[in-house]
């Protein structure tokens, strides 16, 4: 039995399409990723399989619970992180655990070994308001709360959305651990950086998956030339190459822009002589390995 | 068992919040203490102004008499008519009487005269009211001319004394007719709205999520906040009862225990009322604009400020789909008239069939939203 069966699911709110025909399963002890930016229909999906909204269309099962039949059961085993801070602002993180532990008809003391590493990182704040910590703080607090009934199935809704770097790493390094202790975890995220740290993801967009294979193997997949391009015009380079001949696509990653070329029409050599023919300076072209964004945008190029 | 931690979250959050305690306890005290003194329907100090155009015995004494009256207040001894009225344009001067310069020699001889009373009905309730106690005024003044002159040629016209007895309320003190109005206003604000506002609050926050995904039910979660509030509310009105008694000397002719009776049967009506707003609502601005709307309907169509059967008939018929005016005609009846279960069964009933169809669309909506 898989610990998530997605099979054909549909969601539309009004006339708006939010996942069409999505299937996919999640392996029991999985760290599964769902990728893609906002809008895509991740938050949809979480809200389905966390029996807050039903699907118009398919079936979804989690540890092998029906989502629409047998919700009061799932709602026992799962364990659930919305992508905003949900917990109560007016109550001391301390409260706010052993009122979670409480309502899921356990104790904080059951469960500790399994959110002691997380815990004890703001049990010296445990007196402390929830609304007065800091996010990273807030985001351990929240997933100790998910935790501490000893789901069967976490699911994060975009966990690291506007934490700090340091604080990001630190978080993975904790979903790692707790995938060790035998924890399956979903985790949507929307920075393709992560997916590395995955050990299967899907990529999602607008509503549908584009592929679900692990990080690897959809690197392995992209068989396109890529190129990191940089010059010292990198706006208007980025108009001059998507017209320029060979070039299939190019998208701007943060300091330089990536390329994909038809090898055939368009060597580094001969690309560096016409943009310097164009007037720019300073060019650096170079083959690079592709990053699970590239095979992103490559696919939903593809798509359209 | 699970509710029993729910609802202790409740009153954590509760007494937690530096406002809300302060409000609980303010809001009755404000409306025992404060409103029953300034929400009076008596007239007092109405402004007379006097055109006396006789200026002799008779004209001098119906003067003396209006203006002694301590409903009204002097001001103005006008030369004519015109300039009483620039007073009254001017707004210093809510009423005139004209005393006719044949007013003497018309009493003497045809033993009738005629005055003028003209009134400023800007304010309807202060002109209709003065105009009525300066025309008793008048009558009582007659009266006397004609005991003092003896039993003469028009003695033998029947006369009509007409007794006034005001029961249940002897010195009509509209203090007394308030007081237990108000209570139910405290009621309603405590018990129907603010639970309804605070799972609007948790919605808004988000809150809500993270308990929907346990295995507390949505019944369980919602009678969780309903019961701190309902607790709240009857502590609050026994507290108003006290001040009623403390301050007013103002107990129940009738049984306390039917008024407890009562007031639950209209907490648990007012109870689904706000549940059913809040189940519309997903912001707190939403929730408290449609509240107030319909709190100052229910209000002012609830006889708590102006009597039901001075209303035209539709704006009868609409009060009877109204809560407040049963739980209000109670309050009032137990305890100025002593009324107790068997007087007040319609009542009973409306309140159950209101608690019933508020708290029926309150699960019905709330299980088609969810």
């Amino acid at each position: 039995m898989n610990a998530v069966d997605v099979i054909q699911l549909d969601k539309a709110y009004g006339t708006v399409t939010a996942l069409t025909a999505l299937s996919f399963s999640v392996n029991r002890g999985e760290l599964f990723g769902i990728i893609g930016p906002d809008g895509a229909g991740k938050t949809t999906l979480f809200r389905i399989l966390t029996t807050l909204i039903l699907p118009d269309r398919g079936k979804a099962l989690v540890d092998g619970y029906d989502v629409v039949k047998d919700y009061k059961e799932i709602r026992k085993r799962v364990g659930y992180m919305p992508g905003r801070f949900s917990l109560y602002q007016d109550m001391t993180v301390e409260e706010n655990l052993r009122f979670f532990a409480t309502v899921f008809g356990t104790t904080i003391e059951e469960n500790y070994t399994l959110i002691e590493d997380i815990y004890k990182q703001i049990e010296p704040f445990k007196t402390r308001k929830a609304g007065k910590l800091s996010g990273g703080m807030k985001q351990k607090l929240a997933l100790s709360c998910a935790l501490i009934h000893k789901p069967s199935v976490l699911f994060l809704d975009e966990p690291t959305t506007g934490v700090d770097p340091v604080s990001r790493k630190e978080f993975w390094a904790m979903l790692t651990r707790l995938k060790e202790q035998g924890i399956t975890i979903v985790v949507s995220t929307p920075y393709m950086d992560e997916a590395v740290l995955c050990d299967r993801i899907a990529l999602i967009r607008k509503g549908t998956f584009l592929d679900i294979e692990t990080p690897g193997q959809i690197i392995d997949n992209f068989k396109e030339t890529l190129w990191a391009v940089k010059a010292d015009k990198m706006s208007s380079l980025l108009q001059d190459l998507r017209t320029l001949d060979g070039v299939k696509t190019c998208f701007s990653f943060g300091d330089v822009h990536h390329i994909t070329v038809d090898d055939k029409r368009l060597t580094i050599v001969s690309l560096g002589d016409r943009l310097s023919r164009q007037g720019y300076r300073e060019i650096e072209i170079k083959p690079i390995q592709a990053t699970i964004e590239d095979c992103y945008m490559q696919m939903s190029q593809n798509a359209e | 068992m699970r509710i029993k931690y729910l609802i202790e979250k409740e009153f954590k959050q509760m007494f937690r919040n530096n406002f809300l305690p302060r409000l609980i306890i303010g809001f009755p005290l404000m409306m025992m203490l404060v409103l029953p003194w300034a929400a009076n329907m008596e007239i007092r100090n109405i402004n007379l102004a006097v055109v006396d155009n006789c200026k002799n015995t008779y004209s001098r004494r119906l003067l003396e008499k209006a203006s002694s009256s301590d409903y009204f207040h002097l001001v103005e001894v006008a030369s004519s008519y015109e300039e009483a009225m620039n007073g009254v344009e001017r707004g210093n001067t809510d009423i005139i009487l004209e005393i006719p310069a044949t007013f003497d020699r018309d009493f003497v001889k045809e033993g009738n005269s005629k005055v003028l009373i003209s009134v400023n009905t800007v304010n309807g309730t202060k002109g209709s009211l003065g105009s009525t106690y300066l025309s008793s005024i008048v009558a009582d003044f007659n009266k006397e001319i004609i005991s003092e002159s003896g039993i003469s040629g028009k003695a033998n016209i029947p006369q009509v004394e007409i007794i006034v007895q005001n029961r249940f309320n002897p010195h009509m003190d509209y203090k007394i007719f308030m007081v237990p109005a108000l209570v139910v206003m405290a009621l309603t604000m405590l018990c129907g709205f603010l639970p309804a506002l605070n799972i609007v609050s948790e919605k808004e926050k988000g809150t809500i999520e993270q308990i929907n995904v346990t295995p507390v039910s949505k019944f369980t979660f919602i009678v969780a906040k309903l019961i701190p509030y309902w607790i709240v509310g009857f502590i609050v009105l026994s507290l108003c009862f006290l001040l009623a008694w403390m301050v007013y000397g103002l107990t129940p002719q009738g049984s306390l225990l039917t008024v407890y009776l009562y007031a639950l049967l209209y907490v648990l009506a007012m109870s689904g009322f706000g549940l059913v707003i809040s189940n519309y609502s997903d912001t707190m601005q939403q929730a408290m604009f449609v509240m107030y709307f319909f709190m100052m309907i229910l209000m002012l169509m609830s006889g708590l400020f102006t009597p039901l059967s001075g209303m035209p008939q539709w704006a009868q018929n609409m009060a009877m789909f109204n809560p407040l005016k049963y739980f209000i005609q109670v309050m009032r009846q137990v305890y100025l008239k002593g009324s107790s279960i068997t007087e007040l069964a319609p009542q009973a009933i409306a309140l159950v069939s209101f608690a019933l169809f508020f708290n029926g669309w309150a699960i019905l909506s709330y299980r088609k939203r969810g």
